[in-house]
């Protein structure tokens, strides 16, 4: 043991990771935005469509909730430019794949959603002279947001904490930021304990917030 | 293309032994040191089950990559060395843990107030009360969860590719660095990630279906 507590250099270097945990808040929400289209379009196509749509779409959300983060991650960074001809920055590529990711998630979320809407409800759209599309958009939708917000603000959190996986392509988010203050001052326990505080203070913080939303918003009883 | 790619072959099996034994390591050593804590978190003097929570919830609530850094990097500052090896098992282990404790929390939860008092009235110690009344019944609503969790220890495990183990993951990475085929090898890889989590995913989903008639 015999290990003296020295927080001056984390202090010293403390922007690095600030402006890590500004950039993984940046990432999660771009991320969650662009999944929420994903699996709502994928969710709502999934329930109204036929069996082979529905294979492809299970075939997608399976795929990318069996295999691990940090090689979809190198996939779509370091594989996918050299079959496709594309060029793309670390933090776009990113987000490319975190979206991809947590639409994976948010097509299961949101597929239970719409099967939990009270038929009751669809049939009181229709009885009112509703158009299919109006259902969808008036009663469906905002009913499932509604029951579907608590696993929305979950996937939301692990996504949160999904960032750190974008320091393996050297997007400085706030693992990088600690990783970089850790080889740079060697100040080890230190950096990884403020580290640690970050992401727990930042998590219960979006925790407590997105509480009260949902009790806001919570589905009538 | 192809013949580079069977070459490396026994090399890929090697790193996909490592990723297995990791995940075998993590997945038994956590459900042991969970179930103990999750005991200590239901049933445990107030202190016990503050210390619970307070591990579980910091766990729970940081990348599991932070928590490997830490373990890896932090565990020698303060004077204790462990092969990397082994770093990478206690730090998925103590992430384990947590999901662990949290899937017997409620499962215990889950059995009826009125169980554990019949099984007091009729005079049994605590072990057997949790012995032949409580986790026979919270076993089934146990087990569903708990094995699709192990797909978490298998994708978590190829974090450990970071700490220069030699893991399925950082077989690839070797792999792709000598032949520069990324996108066949990232296929391979993710298939073979797929097909062992498949697995377990579809075994937990039978399970459930399989506990799912019986009710109190």
């Amino acid at each position: 043991m015999g290990y003296t507590l020295n927080f001056n250099l984390i202090w010293r270097h403390f922007d690095k990771l600030w402006g890590g945990l500004l950039l993984s808040l940046e990432l999660a929400v771009i991320s969650i935005a662009i999944g929420i289209v994903i699996g709502l379009v994928l969710a709502v196509w999934y329930v109204s469509a036929g069996r082979v749509v529905r294979s492809i779409i299970a075939a997608y959300v399976e795929f990318i909730r069996n295999v691990p983060l940090i090689l979809l991650v190198y996939l779509v960074f370091y594989g996918l430019p050299t079959v496709v001809d594309i060029a793309y920055s670390a933090p776009t590529s990113f987000v490319a794949t975190l979206s991809l990711y947590s639409g994976a998630y948010l097509v299961e979320v949101f597929r239970s959603g719409l099967e939990a809407v009270p038929r009751g409800q669809l049939d009181a759209g229709k009885a009112i002279g509703l158009t299919p599309w109006q259902r969808l958009i008036h009663v469906r939708l905002p009913t499932m947001l509604r029951i579907t917000l608590p696993a929305l603000s979950n996937t939301f959190l692990s996504l949160f904490k999904d960032t750190s996986v974008a320091s393996v392509i050297s997007v400085p988010e706030l693992t990088y930021g600690a990783q970089w203050i850790n080889f740079n001052t060697f100040r080890i326990v230190e950096v990884y304990l403020v580290t640690t505080a970050m992401y727990l203070v930042t998590g219960y913080v979006l925790l407590f917030g997105l509480r009260l939303v949902e009790r806001r918003f919570r589905a009538a009883r | 293309m192809l013949g580079q790619i069977i070459y490396a072959l026994p090399f890929l099996a090697e790193g996909f032994a490592v990723t297995l034994w990791v995940s075998l390591l993590v997945v038994v050593l956590s459900l042991i040191a969970g179930v103990v804590l999750g005991v200590g978190l239901v049933y445990g003097p107030a202190p016990v089950r503050w210390a619970v929570r307070i591990f579980s919830d910091t766990i729970r609530g940081i990348p599991i990559l932070v928590l490997i850094f830490f373990v890896y990097y932090g565990l020698p500052a303060v004077g204790i060395h462990l092969q990397s090896f082994w770093a990478a098992v206690l730090a998925l282990t103590l992430f384990k843990t947590a999901q662990v404790v949290e899937y017997l929390r409620g499962a215990v939860g889950s059995i009826p107030k009125g169980q554990s008092e019949a099984a007091m009235a009729i005079g049994l110690t605590f072990r057997q009360r949790l012995a032949y009344v409580i986790f026979p019944q919270a076993f089934r609503r146990f087990l569903p969860p708990w094995i699709n969790g192990v797909t978490d220890a298998v994708k978590g495990s190829a974090l450990v590719s970071l700490l220069g183990i030699t893991d399925l993951m950082q077989a690839i990475n070797q792999v792709i660095g000598r032949t520069y085929e990324a996108m066949p090898l990232y296929i391979l890889g993710a298939l073979v990630y797929f097909a062992v989590n498949y697995a377990l995913s579809l075994a937990s989903r039978r399970l459930e279906q399989r506990f799912a008639f019986i009710r109190e």
